[in-house]
């Protein structure tokens, strides 16, 4: 199906009023867990996955889309009207905004982000829709072999790529690999690294792990460093960009969604990069007549450009997700895990057997933007209430969500045992410097690489060579060779011949 | 270059990440392995992730005892001092939710959590947050038991609502 058919077909479905609901509610959701600070889209959709159980695929994918989208948006408030970032995709927007907003521009500066959102979704979103097939065409002709290969890559990339230290990330996606593991092998029936306790035969399960990490570890950190501050949110003002606000805008939307995209396309996952890239490119292309407001008043190329980035590549993240089942966030390994709980499997037939369902989606994506915009700047007020909730009764509400989803799992008091000492190793790990995304990824991602090599391993007859001898598979291996050891190699020779 | 010293936190962070690699070799050694999978038994798999788990294990120690990597962080040099107060009640509120739970059933185990959370962060406004309390739990209640449809157990409020 090219992608005009499907998206036709998939605006036909989305329309409807159930569709919509969800998308609205979604957008609402996402908002304001956005816009909270300590909450994010993926422990959202974690604390969601039981509504798999009692609502059809389609409209549980529109919601978990509409958090997803609905989180960037709510993440810029929070970092122009608090100076805190709620997530690292928002660090960048944070730097200008919070400076626009002392000097009481944070009008502006929360427009050109919402607007800058709204651009980069959309283009972000066509991408999906366009490239998405192209993707699919290109991965049906990979093998069990290869997808191994392409998992090794993204491993590598979400873990050792990415973040301050590859040791720390790759000690992260391990974790993640080993919670993955525990459980019934589904090849043999065996049971692995169950310590004897018929409980964990079910395996550990992702919703526990995902709170634990995102929920527990950061309330028990926060409660470790505690002292007492006032947080000031800084008044809003008039909502408007004048004449002179969009002209500076609409270079830095555009080339800002046009730089986050890719970054978000590659399984490099991160939106540290990109929001980075645009605000050094912003602060070089700027009018030199503007060119003092960065880094003292704070300039809006620099809100809008980053947010720009930001969103694009949220955007971009979902392709490798939906064509080829391969999660490069927490959110979309999470959102993976919905989908097995569907019984369907990820990976490039989706968009053939599941045609209706992924169209409808992408579709539900542009709905979910402007739904967005309009959610963003006229009920600003209302995101600014949320914002004001104070940190002691925030945590302790986010604790009592935490504790229902995962009690509901078993009704089982082990599970909270687990939750608490996987809590209090996240707690550990935000201390020490350990990334907890690769953990997620790790353990969603680890089983089906588990089986990805076993099947390659039984079309090969047990031949281990088959990584190594099959051109696109061994290419594949090269790039993540080359991802692991090249920074350092780069880093090593670079300070040898500056001696 | 000084040799620099060994930084104590770090190691044991690396020590701890040793241990889960020892630990998974263990039990990937307790895995049954059946002969009729001849090709790729379930234990390859656990044995590759241990063995990684060890390798990181030692190059963190490595790392630690030539000065580690946390001790210059921004976050940990300007941290303010550990806050015991602060720890004690929010551990209070997570041992008395695993304690209570089964007995009290959730909205009422979830709302002494609740209660004790916000004194770990510093409200002393203890019926306002009982108050409030209540009404989250009980709003999360409706919400996972009625909308999403999951199980969450009998309780002595839970059976009222």
């Amino acid at each position: 199906m090219d992608s005009i058919d499907g998206l036709l077909l998939g605006f036909s479905h989305a329309l409807t009023l159930t569709n919509l609901g969800w998308a609205l509610l979604g957008c609402f959701l996402g908002t304001a867990i956005g816009v909270l600070p300590g909450l994010g889209p993926a422990l959202t959709i974690a604390l969601l996955l039981p509504i798999t159980f009692s609502v059809t695929a389609t409209g549980a994918f529109i919601l978990f889309c509409g958090v997803f989208y609905g989180a960037m948006y709510g993440g810029s408030t929070t970092s122009i009207l608090l100076n805190t970032p709620g997530e690292s995709g928002s660090i960048i927007t944070a730097l200008e905004g919070a400076k626009m907003a002392k000097n009481g521009r944070a009008g502006p500066a929360l427009a050109t982000a919402a607007i800058g959102s709204f651009v980069a979704g959309t283009v972000g979103t066509l991408g999906i829709a366009f490239l998405g097939p192209i993707v699919v065409e290109l991965a049906l002709k990979l093998g069990p072999a290869e997808y191994f290969s392409l998992m090794i890559l993204c491993f590598v990339t979400v873990s050792a790529v990415l973040g301050s230290s590859a040791l720390r990330g790759l000690a992260s996606l391990f974790f993640g690999l080993l919670l993955g593991l525990v459980g019934i092998d589904n090849q043999t029936g065996q049971a692995r690294l169950t310590f004897g306790i018929p409980e964990l035969l079910d395996g550990v399960n992702v919703v526990l792990v995902a709170v634990a990490l995102f929920a527990v570890g950061e309330t028990l950190y926060l409660a470790w460093r505690w002292a007492e501050t006032k947080q000031v949110v800084l008044p809003v003002g008039r909502l408007m960009l004048s004449k002179e606000d969009w002209k500076r805008s609409i270079g830095p939307w555009l080339r800002g969604a046009g730089l986050g995209f890719p970054f978000g396309v590659l399984p490099a996952g991160g939106t540290e990069m990109p929001t980075m890239l645009s605000y050094y490119a912003e602060k070089k292309l700027v009018d030199p007549k503007y060119a003092h407001e960065f880094g003292t008043t704070g300039a809006i190329e620099g809100v809008a450009g980053p947010e720009a980035a930001n969103n694009a590549a949220a955007a971009g993240v979902l392709v490798p997700m939906l064509t080829l089942g391969l999660p490069t966030s927490a959110t979309a390994a999470i959102m993976l895990s919905a989908f097995q709980s569907y019984g369907i499997q990820p990976g490039p037939l989706l968009f053939t057997t599941q045609a209706d369902l992924v169209w409808t989606l992408i579709a539900s994506l542009f709905i979910a933007n402007v739904m967005l915009v309009v959610l963003n700047l006229p009920l600003v007020g209302l995101w600014v209430r949320i914002l004001k909730i104070p940190t002691p009764q925030l945590y302790a509400g986010i604790l009592v969500f935490a504790t229902i989803g995962t009690y509901g799992i078993s009704n089982s008091v082990i599970d909270l045992v687990l939750l608490y000492a996987i809590g209090i190793v996240a707690m550990f790990m935000r201390r020490f410097d350990f990334p907890t995304a690769p953990v997620v990824i790790g353990m969603i991602l680890g089983p089906m690489a588990e089986q990805a090599m076993r099947q390659a391993l039984t079309i090969s007859q047990g031949d281990w060579s088959t990584f190594v001898t099959r051109p696109v598979s061994v290419s594949i291996l090269v790039i993540a060779a080359v991802a692991l050891v090249g920074p350092r190699v780069y880093e090593r020779w670079g300070r040898r011949s500056a001696r | 270059m000084t040799r620099a010293r060994a930084y104590g936190p770090d190691l044991g962070a690396g020590l701890f990440v040793l241990l889960l690699g020892a630990l998974a070799l263990w039990q990937a050694a307790a895995i049954q392995s059946s002969p009729l999978y001849a090709q790729v038994g379930p234990r390859a798999v656990p044995y590759g992730v241990a063995a990684g788990l060890v390798l990181i294990g030692v190059g963190l120690v490595v790392v630690a005892l030539r000065g580690g990597w946390s001790s210059e962080m921004e976050e940990v040099v300007e941290a303010p001092p550990t806050a015991w107060r602060s720890l004690a009640y929010l551990g209070a509120g997570l041992i008395a939710n695993v304690a209570l739970i089964e007995w009290l059933g959730f909205v009422l185990a979830a709302t002494v959590q609740f209660v004790l959370v916000c004194a770990a962060f510093g409200s002393r406004h203890l019926l306002r947050d009982l108050g409030i309390g209540l009404a989250v739990t009980v709003a999360a209640y409706l919400f996972f038991a009625r909308v999403l449809g999951v199980s969450i157990g009998a309780g002595i409020l839970e059976g009222l609502i």
